[in-house]
């Protein structure tokens, strides 16, 4: 019932299909919504979204200032200032763009301006790589920005639309960073429904925000706190920022009514009755280890997948609930956290969201991908033998490295 | 001093000019006294002062040598941090700097 | 609209008191009369720095208009921002149009090194941006270390006199050359001593700005980093001039101007000696005569560079 009506929203809000990259898929996003300034600077593999986004607004399809920035550190200020003054505002960037940005990141989440930006993530230098990881949005988590991970092209371009109801949130009123693969995604095409854009904009309406530069109403922003107060402000960000968990179901109820889709902060694949599962994020990642649980499957071994899409904030309690039934798992990075009690970011976060809650499964921590090394089904599938054999003692792998 | 929940979001200042409140004539060491008979009000020392510290008031005055005046200028003590430039500039020599009585 | 005498300046105090800036500070001097002349319809936009952290202490702002900052490199990025988003939120209907003036205010830290590239950014793309430059010559609110802007041979924390190398080794970058080559419409150069000129170059540059980016490059003496006494702030300014050691000009429409009194100075003898600028300040203290010489023939070397300005764009 309540699919069959969800199916009838979509009919009527889809308005064309057609083949896009993710890149593309994003920057007719943008135009969607109708973002009012992009600052965006050229970085590999991100550049194909301004291209885009330039073409919408030189065709008069988009009514947009683009500022031509000189670096992505002047992409995010701009963006800052823009934000700043009440504009709908969009960045994008990659890799060592993101690496210059990051001292505004930190000033954008902290001014609580919802700017939104795509990050299709590419690894870091040296030695350069302008090939896929995730080590970039890695070094970002901590930054105070929502930060949520698609997989598909058509998941990106309805995250992108979602991250702007999210970000403008008065709850939440933070930066959202919406990222993806790199390449494998960025630059592949996908089939992707794209919506009205008269539907988009009643999802995404414009509220008035409040305290934004207008001379009518002086205010100053960027102050300097002492002591006395600095802490204060940085809990403040800290509560908003949980606070997106809760909006982002809220808004994706409303997406799924309008839209007839949605995804949730994790989606979880064949694992309601699994003994084992993997956890990763991303499209390649992902794609690879869906193929290798139905291989599993269907050699007797019970495994499930799970996808986290909402990377911050982290979605801890239903990842806890996805896996306390479970007799090991495994986490698949596509970063390195050097140095690391564990080398995997995210197997950082679910090692610690799971020790709080009492549980002890036991979890490796996975490395695969790394400055888009080839990930095969059979890494994957070989990872689930290897739970479900429990002969490892490994704690750590590194896959598909060379010895 | 506020909770976390009613400060406003991001640190934003929401009263403007509002470094008013602060007293910072409380620094001065010196302070200039503007002698209204000498004053030929030029207001060089109103437009030198780095703090607003000189009022320019719409006060009517007249000398005792019988030259009258629409403004008068007078020092705001609360805010004046005592530097001197307005009597280091005064063309007449009409600002005198004592030292704060303590 | 020019602004003759004291009597014509705007009133109305927009960079209100109680701010923490040093006793004397020359900057100060400065924020006060741009706000004045810019008015109510203006947002400024800060690079971290002397005026920002004195100005923006929560819960209190000095500012009685709507500001803005982000970090040290990037007030112009910033600034950029803010412009375009009042443009397509007026052109889109979002908000109504009140015809607001964006103005950057940096110090030389913030512009001629850390800031310089995201400068040139704004410049380079047209933004309707006035960018002041509040230049006291070295980084005074992380406690005086030198910048580009730092003349040679004065003494600053990571510039000390010592028996090997005495003060700063490189002469002070022209800032003035790198935004006229951006070809703006309106750059002039403005001293806290003349505030009348500062006021006229403030205004025309906030006109102009309607065409294009412009910019003010404004001496703002520093007491604590230029050692002098704090009731001379004025007066060390004013020599600045006086002596030649900072020409007032402007750049207008491609024109090139020297103004009051600087236009008197092609002539060496009508400043005054360099000396009396030096001597006043204790970062100069240890100056040898020889030194001095070496300081006065690279201005009389910038005076002749001026001289062929005058000679290619003067009226």
């Amino acid at each position: 019932m309540l699919a069959g009506l969800q199916r009838g929203a979509r009919e009527r809000a889809v308005w064309r299909r057609a083949g896009l990259t993710t890149n593309y898929a994003v920057a007719f996003a943008v135009k969607a919504v109708d973002v009012d300034v992009v600052a965006v600077y050229p970085i590999t593999p991100q550049t194909t979204i301004v291209e885009k986004i330039a073409e919408f607004i030189h065709g008069g399809e988009l009514r947009a200032e683009l500022i031509h920035v000189e670096s992505e550190h002047s992409a995010l200020s701009a963006a800052v200032g823009a934000a700043a003054t009440g504009a709908r505002t969009f960045t994008a960037t990659s890799s060592q763009g993101l690496e210059l940005m990051h001292e505004v990141l930190h000033i954008a989440s902290g001014l609580r301006l919802p700017i939104v930006m795509a990050v299709p993530t590419r690894a870091l230098s040296a030695p350069i790589s302008i090939h896929n990881d995730y080590s970039d949005i890695m070094n970002a988590r901590d930054a105070g920005w929502a930060i949520l991970i698609a997989s598909t092209a058509q998941e990106a371009y309805d995250t992108v639309i979602q991250a702007y109801r999210i970000a403008e949130h008065p709850d939440v009123q933070l930066p959202v960073m919406v990222a993806y693969d790199g390449y494998l995604m960025s630059h592949t095409l996908e089939p992707v429904e794209l919506y009205r854009e008269e539907h988009v904009r009643e999802f995404v309406p414009r509220r008035g925000r409040r305290n934004v530069l207008d001379v009518r109403s002086p205010i100053t922003l960027g102050a300097f706190a002492t002591p006395d107060n600095y802490y204060e402000f940085k809990y403040q960000q800290e509560a908003a920022l949980r606070n997106v968990e809760g909006v982002l179901r809220e808004v994706e109820a409303d997406f799924a009514a309008r839209f007839g889709a949605s995804y949730g902060p994790l989606e979880a694949y064949r694992l309601e009755d699994a003994d084992y599962a993997l956890v990763t994020y991303g499209g390649a990642a992902t794609g690879n280890a869906r193929v290798a649980v139905d291989m599993a499957r269907e050699r007797g071994i019970r495994v499930g997948l799970l996808r986290i899409r909402l990377y911050r904030p982290f979605p801890s309690a239903p990842i806890i609930t996805a896996l306390a039934g479970v007799k090991a798992f495994a986490v698949i990075d596509r970063a390195i956290a050097y140095g690391s009690p564990a080398p995997g970011p995210l197997y950082k976060d679910v090692a610690a969201a799971l020790y709080m809650e009492g549980l002890t499964v036991p979890g490796i921590s996975v490395v695969h991908g790394i400055g888009q090394r080839a990930m095969y089904v059979e890494d994957f599938y070989g990872v689930i033998k290897m739970l479900a054999e429990g002969a490892s003692t490994d704690k750590v792998l590194f896959l598909g490295l060379r010895e | 001093m506020s909770g976390w929940r009613s400060l406003p979001a991001g640190a934003a200042v929401l009263r403007p000019g509002s470094t008013a409140d602060n007293i910072t004539g409380t620094w001065r060491v010196v302070r200039p006294v503007i002698d209204q008979e000498r004053c030929i009000r030029c207001g060089i020392c109103w437009m030198y002062c780095p703090d607003s510290a000189i009022l320019e008031l719409k006060r009517e005055y007249t000398t005792r040598g019988g030259k009258r005046y629409e403004v008068t200028y007078e020092v705001d003590y609360d805010h004046c941090k005592g530097c001197g430039i307005c009597a280091n500039e005064c063309p007449v020599k009409a600002i005198e700097v004592v030292l704060e009585a303590k | 609209m020019t602004y003759r005498t004291i009597r014509d300046l705007p009133r109305e105090e927009l960079f209100a008191p109680g701010h923490s800036m040093c006793a004397g500070c020359g900057a100060a001097i400065a924020m006060r009369w741009l706000t004045k002349v810019a008015g109510r319809n203006t947002i400024i936009v800060n690079a971290t720095g002397c005026v920002e952290v004195t100005t923006t202490q929560f819960p209190h702002t000095a500012w009685r208009v709507p500001y803005l900052h982000v970090a040290f490199e990037n007030a112009a990025a910033a600034a950029s921002g803010v412009e375009a988003a009042l443009r397509v939120l007026a052109s889109k209907g979002l908000r109504a149009p009140s015809g607001e003036k964006v103005v950057v205010v940096a110090g030389d830290g913030g512009t001629y090194d850390i800031g310089l590239q995201s400068l040139s950014g704004m410049l380079e793309r047209g933004h309707k941006v006035l960018y002041v430059l509040y230049d006291n010559e070295a980084y005074m609110n992380t406690g005086i270390q030198r910048s580009g802007s730092t003349p040679k041979y004065a003494w600053t924390t990571t510039t000390p006199v010592g028996p090997h190398i005495k003060g700063k080794v490189q002469w002070k970058k022209d800032i003035m050359g790198i935004v006229l080559a951006h070809r703006v419409v309106y750059a002039a150069t403005a001293s806290i001593a003349y505030v009348v000129d500062l006021a006229n170059k403030a205004r025309k540059a906030l006109d102009y700005s309607e065409e294009g980016p412009t910019f003010l490059h404004v001496l703002a003496p520093c007491v604590p980093g230029w050692r002098y006494p704090e009731n001379k702030t004025v007066e060390v300014a004013r020599l600045a001039v006086e002596t030649g050691y900072f020409p007032l000009y402007e750049w207008e429409r491609g024109a090139f101007r020297l103004n009051p009194p600087s236009n008197t100075h092609m002539d060496k003898s009508r400043r005054r000696p360099l000396k009396e600028f030096l001597r006043l300040q204790g970062r100069f203290t240890h100056l040898t005569d020889q030194e001095i010489a070496e300081i006065e023939a690279e201005l009389d070397t910038y005076w002749n560079h001026l001289a062929k300005l005058v000679q290619a764009y003067g009226q």
